[in-house]
């Protein structure tokens, strides 16, 4: 085994264009996807049209809310680009320079006083199905987040109203008498006052009024924490089940020396024994001089041993930017080892069964991406049979369990590594009984 | 003579094709035995189960395959690799005792030691053919099969091949070929072996097989063979008619 390793080194040497590739090509393709898993995305680009009055306010009781604190909201929410008219605002996004155009309308505040109408934007946005979908959904979430933010004001104007009718004194309001008297000290001036009445009609009527005085304070003072609850019904408490909470960003660290290990490692072991074929060494090989076992381990374990630096020299980079224990470095090859294995063996069996290096590379590619992608499927974000479909495939091909073992070793997350390394051994011994079978049956 | 090969009855099956009838034969050190037969005959695969790269469905073979040194029709070489390095890489899987030395001697009996740095990919078919063969030479086996050795190779190559052969040959070596070139078979053939549809028609020499009742007096060894070839066409449909 140790010539026939020696040759294959020899021979990754002198293909300095396939090894760059093997290795630039499923890198990138790695970096993506852990980029698009942890970023956020970006805020959207958005022309913003207000049509508003300038100084226009909302009047809530006694309160004032400036009209312009919406758009000030919305502008928080999204990359604003101010723009003077509607139709500059069409030729923007008719021109791909924004996402899309919201537009504020002059009547806006005349229809949020009102009981009867309810106040509404227009959304201007362009672009194929998929835009549209995504268009959509970005706005509707910037737009959700100012109308939270503009209620919170008018919640806040709402509440200042309610104090001033239950403290009293001066309210500040132009016209309004001087050192009001405030609700909440009503029933205690009308309750002096009735003892002080004979009893009969008039008393009976004062009591009733101090009564009423007294139900209505008690209820305007809980109406300002019923105007919290409507602001925010529903407050969130989570608690995490099983593991450790794992930071996006590290779980993308994750991801993409995963796929990176993966692809070096299937690419490498299948193309390495399909080459074989190819160069019509393998009945040479097979006639005694190295036997079935002996041949697929080696290409497995060359396919590991590089892949397996790879990945490393990833983490390791990667590393320089995002915080990673490295005390905990026997851990990440100690998963990363038993990973690139079980990628071997399944690379040797994609090898056995194709013909030729091309063919081998093509499988080996179809093979792996959608298995990989399909690994990172969450739970909940499809129907329950097809997420019970999609974990059924997981676990029979290694990319999930590698990814567990990795995100183990590197972020303590769960399943246990061990666990995660049992299930890597089986899948290895799984393709390499397959990968005898299929190389058997080429001969 | 003494007989160094001996296969006994072998038979090859492919799931209901059969590609070898009851094969036997027997050849002596340094004799140059000839296979020929119209294509899918059963060339390459007697070829094969004598090299042990494929096992036969009955009979047996003498020698254990690690005695016979191999190369298929197609050059199985590493085209990255260099001439030395494909050798040596064969000398050491067959665990010669000084693979250095073997590989010196293969380049020295191909004529190939000013290239023996370059790459096999970039050297011309018959350059890469002796190659091929000379990786079968490598262990110093007593007996070489050679599927088509000259197949696809110009006459200066070819001539060049047969000397390697017949100096290996006159050295000891028993060499099994098979070919479609008759003018081959006439000038460097000591035996030849006929097959049709997987069996054995012929064995002796090429002038046994010219001068049989099968050639027509011209001494046209092409023309014996094809006339041997149509008798046995004949007897096989009287066969199938009578059964």
């Amino acid at each position: 085994m140790r010539w026939l390793l020696r040759k294959d080194f020899l021979i990754l040497r002198r293909s300095r264009l396939l090894v760059a590739l093997l290795i630039v090509y499923p890198v990138a393709i790695s970096l993506l996807i852990g980029f698009a898993i942890s970023r956020s995305p970006a805020r959207p680009r958005v022309a913003i049209v207000d049509e508003t009055p300038a100084g226009e306010t909302l009047k809530v009781g006694s309160q004032r809310v400036e009209v312009r604190a919406y758009a000030n909201e919305l502008f928080s929410q999204v990359q604003a680009v101010r723009t003077a008219t509607r139709a500059q605002a069409e030729a923007k996004v008719k021109s791909g320079e924004v996402l899309a155009a919201v537009i504020i309308p002059p009547n806006i505040a005349s229809r949020l006083s009102s009981d009867v109408t309810q106040a509404s934007l227009q959304v201007l946005y362009d672009g194929e199905a998929l835009q549209q979908s995504l268009v959509r959904s970005t706005i509707d979430a910037a737009l959700a987040q100012a109308n939270l933010g503009f209620s919170e004001q008018i919640q806040h104007a709402a509440a200042k109203a309610i104090e001033a009718l239950l403290r009293g004194g001066n309210v500040g309001i132009l016209g309004a008498p001087q050192e009001l008297v405030g609700l909440d000290r009503i029933p205690t001036i009308l309750h002096a006052i009735v003892a002080r009445q004979p009893p009969g009609h008039d008393r009976t009527e004062l009591e009733r009024i101090e009564a009423f005085a007294g139900f209505a304070a008690q209820n305007l003072s809980l109406s300002r924490d019923v105007f919290t609850t409507v602001g925010q019904p529903i407050r969130v408490d989570s608690t995490l089940l099983r593991g450790r909470r794992t930071p996006l960003d590290r779980f993308a660290v994750v991801v993409a020396v995963t796929v990176s290990l993966m692809f070096v490692c299937v690419l490498l072991a299948a193309g390495g024994l399909a080459a074989e074929r190819e160069e019509r060494a393998l009945a040479r090989l097979l006639r005694q001089l190295v036997s079935r076992e002996a041949l697929l381990a080696e290409k497995a374990l060359l396919a590991a041993g590089c892949s397996l630096v790879v990945a490393l020299a990833m983490l390791a980079g990667i590393g320089t930017l995002v915080t990673l224990d490295f005390s905990r470095l026997a851990l990440w090859v100690l998963a990363l080892a038993f990973g690139a294995l079980a990628f071997g063996a399944l690379g040797v069996a994609i090898g056995a069964l194709a013909r030729e290096v091309r063919a081998a590379s093509l499988l080996a590619f179809l093979l792996s991406l959608p298995l990989a992608l399909l690994a990172l499927v969450p739970a909940g974000s499809v129907s329950s049979s097809f997420y019970d479909a999609i974990s059924t495939v997981s676990f029979v091909f290694p990319f999930k369990a590698a990814l567990q073992a990795l995100d183990t070793a590197v972020n303590s997350g769960s399943p246990s590594l061990l666990t995660s390394l049992a299930h890597l051994v089986a899948l290895t011994v799984a393709f390499g009984l397959l990968a005898g079978v299929g190389l058997r049956r080429a001969e | 003579m003494s007989e160094v090969l001996c296969a006994r009855g072998l038979c090859k099956s492919y799931g209901e094709v059969q590609a070898l009838i009851d094969v036997s034969f027997q050849a002596s050190a340094g004799e140059l035995v000839a296979i020929v037969g119209p294509n899918g005959a059963g060339k390459t695969t007697l070829l094969s189960i004598l090299a042990g790269t494929q096992r036969p469905t009955s009979g047996s073979v003498n020698l254990d395959a690690k005695l016979v040194g191999w190369a298929p029709q197609q050059p199985a070489l590493y085209s990255k690799l260099s001439v030395a390095e494909n050798l040596e890489l064969f000398a050491r899987l067959e665990r010669v005792t000084d693979p250095g030395a073997a590989v010196a001697r293969m380049l020295e009996q191909t004529g190939l030691q000013r290239r023996r740095e370059e790459q096999v990919g970039r050297l011309s078919g018959g350059n890469r053919q002796r190659v091929n063969v000379a990786i079968g030479l490598i262990s110093d086996p007593p007996v070489l099969a050679l599927d088509e050795p000259t197949a696809a190779l110009d006459p200066a190559q070819r001539e060049r091949m047969w000397g390697f052969i017949c100096r290996r040959s006159q050295a000891g070596t028993t060499v099994v070929f098979s070919t479609h070139n008759l003018g081959e078979v006439q000038r460097h053939a000591t035996r030849t072996l006929v097959l049709s549809q997987g069996r054995l028609l012929f064995d002796g020499t090429p002038a046994q097989l010219r001068d049989s009742d099968a050639g027509d007096g011209s001494g046209d060894l092409e023309r014996a063979l094809l006339r041997l070839l149509e008798r046995d066409e004949a007897a096989r449909a009287q066969e199938a008619a009578g059964a």
